[in-house]
């Protein structure tokens, strides 16, 4: 039934720093369907955030889309009939035209930082009006299909910009919209700085949002309005979000689907009751099993995971997980590198405690 | 149970990158002047500033074919073209200068130098010339280049001509640089200690002592420059001595220039103090001698270096337009302020336009502590964005 | 104070009392007092011997200002801060010492006994001085050791929080964010303190590394006997590693209990709302999840009343007039409520 909306194939990120390559995303196969919730997740530089830079064609520099293709089934907003379009996102110019009217039309971003990813100068209105400008079309009223008979839809004006921000901010539950839409951004609290950039995000309706750890600088009161406002804004428009995150209590609330990834690579992927209640990847595990969970105070300890993440330039041999895994296997882990196979049907792992060897 | 496995696993990781934690030591510098050299122009301007201290800082003497004072009889004399030709007239790498004869102009009633081309005199290096002391201690009477007097008794080489007086513009530009140059290094150091002890102390404490400050380095922005010069300069009185001038001199440009690094350094001061590096030490009892001096102006070093030395040229710049004006130094010091004091009259423009050769001397030191300063906020920030 | 020692237990080693700390608020060319910023706003706790009191809250609630304000980082506005230390009494028995009380030279022997942990492993480090300088400047501060000694101690220290001896010599930058918060805690440690303030160890720090620090936390606090302050905002982090939590809102504790009490059978609403709204790492949980309203007050110019009271969904009309007291309801459970004895809240 689900219909893919965006296929990564064995997507690879290297950056070309003075020190040697890092291989920022190394062998990364996705699909990402139309209306759902996937969840990345993972420790700080372990790939997820520059994946979903890559879907919007945006590896910042030095880094570079160095092999594999993402795909992007590409529908007409306008013209839901028409089939779907084939467009090779890796293989469009990050600075082209049709990147730019994918970018923030049809997928969105919102970030981990609300304090900066607002222009100081501008009103949330002007903000969201630029949005519009740019990738809004409207119906055009029957009188004027008929005296210029070509396209049904026009840009925006300026007045219903104003109306849709306004819309837009009440949506995303800002108090008192008509005024705050002539707000600064520092006479917005964090929350609602973030909320704004949700406003941002979605005004156009995009197929996709991506979110960057959008919850990571917020307190756990804001944290919940947005996670609860996010869920209830991708049900009424349909759009798939892709959730990147390292906290996994978030990931357990919004994602239908999870990504573990782990130095550039992906260690495991299922539904997110599979990954949360049948690990296979000991990183998995040792991950679930590394976290205080709330309300249950059982054991003294917490199972740690040992050492500390690789040095990006001295990857180890085989497996990367091999130095801190409690299953390592001696002569295999440290020798050969595991492959990405499916265990059960849709879960699928990268370690090689699954495959015959 | 878990502990000591954890250690053993730090072990074999690090004992892999060993080489590379070494390397890493001295990451900050190493990648500071790995920035540094990638930058040209940075390149050029150190190489230029290193060029100017030594050839006229530590080796004016010797790189200056004549000594400061002598007096030739060539005066006005204009300057010696330079070519490649033996006195036979044929080519020859050696370089020569074409003699100068005196002409009189009886339209205009003037003495004037024509360049004779008939008269060749080869330059030499490493000549035997007017005695000297090398770096005030070595007694020698080598230098750089010249004509060799024993060969050709009546050769002179005046490069960029002479003044009213008949002394070597070339020679004294070499002298001049030396004040010049010094007194921004000297007068840049004395700003250096003033405005960041203040800056510091006003950062620090805060309070009354930054109100203070604060306004006071507002109230000496406020001041116009030309007037407050020459109040200061009037203060001066004649009889002192030109050395004790001087240094009157760099105290009064100090006095003035102070009140901007001040504020730069208080704002780092500000911005380091709520580190919680600063906490940490503070909660461990530290005193506030050792806060500032441990782990505040550490922390502005790299900022001030960058910020001296982008204001050694206004220092330099000061000197001169100061000297030009007469309030500065003045005769017999010699610096490249003094040396343009002497075009000052119309005249001497029109029939000794010569006599300007130090300006591109000027441009260039200028440039020079520019483009090394440039390069340097570049190197010492090198986490920045590329 | 000197009853409520009395009546509670010789354990206690530090108890603040009615802790007030101001910022003021300065305007114009002269600076002149505008307002004030009341950050911490009469705080009253104590901590046992042995024990990790957790201090939770949203940013901006003063919680780190509490901690920092104990031990005179910041200047109190107003209170006590008792704090048992033999250092001062002639017969080398320990006193209760009020901490707000010293002058300058005591204060800096009582910061022997009790020291801080940071928040961001890359700022707490200044950048420019080697492990070694690093975990030996308490020392250098106290004279307490010289030479192969001290090097000798710093070598320990590292070696007891899981580093190594050759990381004597290296700077701050060579390590990773989980080894620099150990480089920190080595110098906590290194004047043999009673009391550590720990100020969001954890919060900058991975998953995976977080476990680690937490656990080197806990079994340094059995090896040596310490007390912690654990200020986070984390509440499954704290609830992990404390005892007995407090729980800030707008400068002032809400909610005092035994970690076990509060999580479960919380009295302030505002701890129920706190407790609900964590994310929990449980896709198949179903939560009823309590969405606070509106943003934090503003500690510049807080509400009337109980402070919570604009975003309470239990609010009557005296908790906008009347500023809850902060009484112990039950033994060792404190709570600022009106209602408190009426409300039955849900725990995790």
């Amino acid at each position: 039934m689900a219909e893919p909306l965006v296929e990564i194939k064995d997507l690879h990120v290297q950056f070309e720093v003075r020190d040697g390559i890092i291989k920022g995303v190394d062998g990364f196969t996705l699909t990402i369907n139309r209306g759902e919730t996937l969840g990345v997740i993972g420790e700080s530089g372990c790939g997820k955030s520059i994946t979903a830079k890559a879907v919007m064609q945006m590896v910042p520099k030095p880094g570079k889309i160095t092999g594999g293709e993402i795909i992007y089934y590409r529908r007409d907003k306008y013209n839901p009939q028409k089939p779907p379009s084939v467009v090779k996102i890796t293989d469009l110019d990050p600075d082209g035209d049709t990147i730019r009217s994918i970018r923030g039309g049809e997928f969105a971003m919102i970030f981990q930082e609300p304090m900066s990813s607002l222009t100081p100068v501008y009103t949330t209105g002007t903000h969201i009006g630029e949005a519009l400008f740019l990738h809004r079309l409207v119906p055009k009223t029957i009188g004027e299909q008929m005296t210029q008979n070509i396209m049904a839809y026009r840009p925006v004006t300026k007045q219903e910009a104003r109306e849709i921000a306004i819309e837009m901010l009440q949506k995303v539950g800002i108090p008192k919209p008509h005024e705050r839409v002539d707000a600064y951004p520092h006479q917005l609290s964090g929350g609602q700085r973030q909320r704004v950039m949700i406003a941002i995000a979605l005004s156009c309706q995009p197929f996709m949002l991506i979110a960057d750890e959008p919850t990571t600088a917020l307190d756990v009161s804001i944290e919940a309005q947005i996670l609860d406002l996010m869920r209830e804004l991708q049900e009424s428009m349909e759009m798939s979000i892709m959730f990147i995150t390292h906290n996994l209590g978030v990931v357990a609330e919004m994602a239908k689907e999870i990504v573990v990834m782990y130095m550039g690579k992906q260690v495991e992927k299922s539904s997110t009751v599979r990954v949360f209640y049948e690990p296979k990847h000991p990183y998995t595990r040792a991950l679930l099993q590394s976290i205080p969970k709330v309300g249950k105070r059982t054991s003294e300890r917490l199972a740690s995971i040992k050492g500390m993440v690789p040095d990006p330039f001295h990857l180890p041999t085989g497996c990367v997980f091999h130095p801190r895994c409690p299953s390592f296997m001696p002569g295999k882990c440290d020798v050969l590198t595991p492959n990405w196979i499916e265990t059960e049907p849709d879960h699928w792992v990268r370690c090689l405690l699954y495959e015959n060897v | 149970m878990e502990e000591p496995q954890q250690i053993t696993t730090t072990n074999v990781t690090e004992s892999e990158a060993k080489g590379k934690q070494e390397q890493l030591s001295q990451a900050y510098w190493s990648l500071v002047w790995w920035k540094f050299k990638k930058n040209k122009l940075a390149i050029v301007g150190a190489i230029i500033i290193i060029l100017f201290y030594t050839s006229c800082g530590l080796f004016a003497e010797f790189v200056a074919p004549y000594r400061l004072d002598y007096q030739s009889s060539h005066l006005e004399a204009r300057p010696q073209p330079i070519v490649f030709k033996n006195p036979e007239g044929k080519f020859s790498l050696r370089p020569a200068v074409y003699g100068l004869d005196q002409q009189l102009d009886l339209v205009a009633r003037t003495r004037t130098w024509v360049v004779n081309k008939e008269k060749i005199y080869p330059l030499s290096f490493f000549v035997k010339g007017q005695p000297y002391k090398l770096l005030g201690l070595i007694p020698t009477n080598i230098h750089l280049f010249g004509v060799d007097t024993e060969k050709y008794p009546d050769g002179t080489a005046f490069l960029f001509g002479t003044d009213r007086l008949g002394r070597d513009l070339f020679s004294r530009i070499f002298y001049g640089g030396r004040l010049s140059l010094f007194l921004g290094l000297l007068g840049q150091f004395l700003t250096l200690v003033l405005g960041m002890v203040l800056g510091a102390v006003s950062g620090y404490y805060g309070g009354t002592t930054d109100i203070l400050i604060q306004r006071l380095v507002e109230f000496m922005g406020a001041f116009p420059d030309i007037p407050l010069f020459m109040a200061l300069a009037a203060a001066i009185p004649v009889e002192w001595s030109p050395i004790l001038v001087y240094f009157m001199l760099t105290i009064i440009l100090v006095f003035i220039r102070w009140g901007g690094l001040a504020r730069q350094v208080r704002g780092l001061i500000l911005s380091l103090r709520e580190r919680e590096y600063v906490l940490a030490a503070k909660s461990a009892g530290a005193s506030d001698w050792r806060i500032m001096s441990r782990h505040l102006l550490p922390g502005t070093l790299s900022h001030v270096i960058v910020i001296a030395t982008l204001m050694i040229p206004g220092m330099i710049l000061s000197e001169t337009a100061l000297s030009w004006l007469g309030l500065g130094l003045r005769p017999p010091l010699t610096s490249w302020g003094v040396l343009l004091q002497e075009v000052s009259a119309v005249r001497v423009i029109r029939f000794a336009p010569w006599m300007l050769t130090p300006v591109p001397f000027i441009i260039l030191a200028v440039l020079g502590f520019n483009m090394l300063g440039d390069g340097l906020r570049d190197a010492l920030d090198p986490y920045s964005g590329r | 104070m000197a009853e409520r020692i009395a009546t509670r237990d010789d354990n206690i080693i530090l108890d603040v009392k009615g802790m007030k700390k101001y910022f003021p608020i300065q305007k114009g060319l002269l600076r002149k007092v505008v307002g004030y910023v009341k950050a911490v706003d009469d705080v009253s706790l104590y901590l046992r011997e042995g024990e990790t009191l957790g201090l939770v809250g949203e940013s901006g609630c003063g919680k780190t200002t509490v901690s920092r304000t104990i031990i005179r980082l910041y200047e109190p506005t107003a209170g006590t801060a008792h704090f048992k230390t033999s250092l001062f009494s002639a017969d080398g028995q320990p006193e209760m010492v009020n901490i707000f009380d010293l002058d300058k030279e005591q204060m800096k022997r009582i910061r022997r006994e009790v020291a801080m942990i940071f928040q961001d492993p890359i700022n707490s480090l200044n950048p420019r001085m080697s492990v070694f300088d690093i975990v030996s400047e308490p020392m250098v501060i106290h004279g307490m050791k010289i030479g192969p000694e001290m090097e000798e101690t710093v070598v320990t220290l590292l070696e007891r929080v899981g580093l190594r001896k050759e990381h004597i010599r290296r700077y701050p930058h060579e390590f990773s964010g989980g080894q620099r918060q150990r480089i920190g805690i080595a110098r906590a440690l290194s004047m043999n303190p009673k009391i550590i303030f720990c100020d969001e160890p954890v919060s900058a720090l991975d998953v995976s590394i977080q476990a680690q620090t937490l656990n080197l936390l806990q079994d340094l606090q059995s090896d040596f006997n310490l007390s912690y302050v654990f200020v986070a905002h984390d509440l499954s982090v704290v609830q992990h590693i404390s005892d007995r939590v407090a729980v800030m809102y707008v400068g002032k504790i809400a909610e005092t209990a035994h970690s076990d009490v509060l999580y479960n059978e919380p009295l302030h609403p505002y701890t129920e709302a706190l407790m609900s709204a964590v994310p929990k790492p449980d896709p198949l949980y179903k939560s009823e999840r309590i969405i606070m309203q509106g943003d934090v007050a503003d500690p510049s110019n807080p509400p009337p009343g109980c402070y919570f009271h604009p975003r309470c969904r239990y609010a009557v009309d005296k908790c906008s007039k009347e500023t809850p007291e902060f009484r112990e309801l039950r033994p060792d459970h404190w709570v600022a409520c009106h209602r408190a004895e009426e409300l039955k809240l849900k725990g995790v």
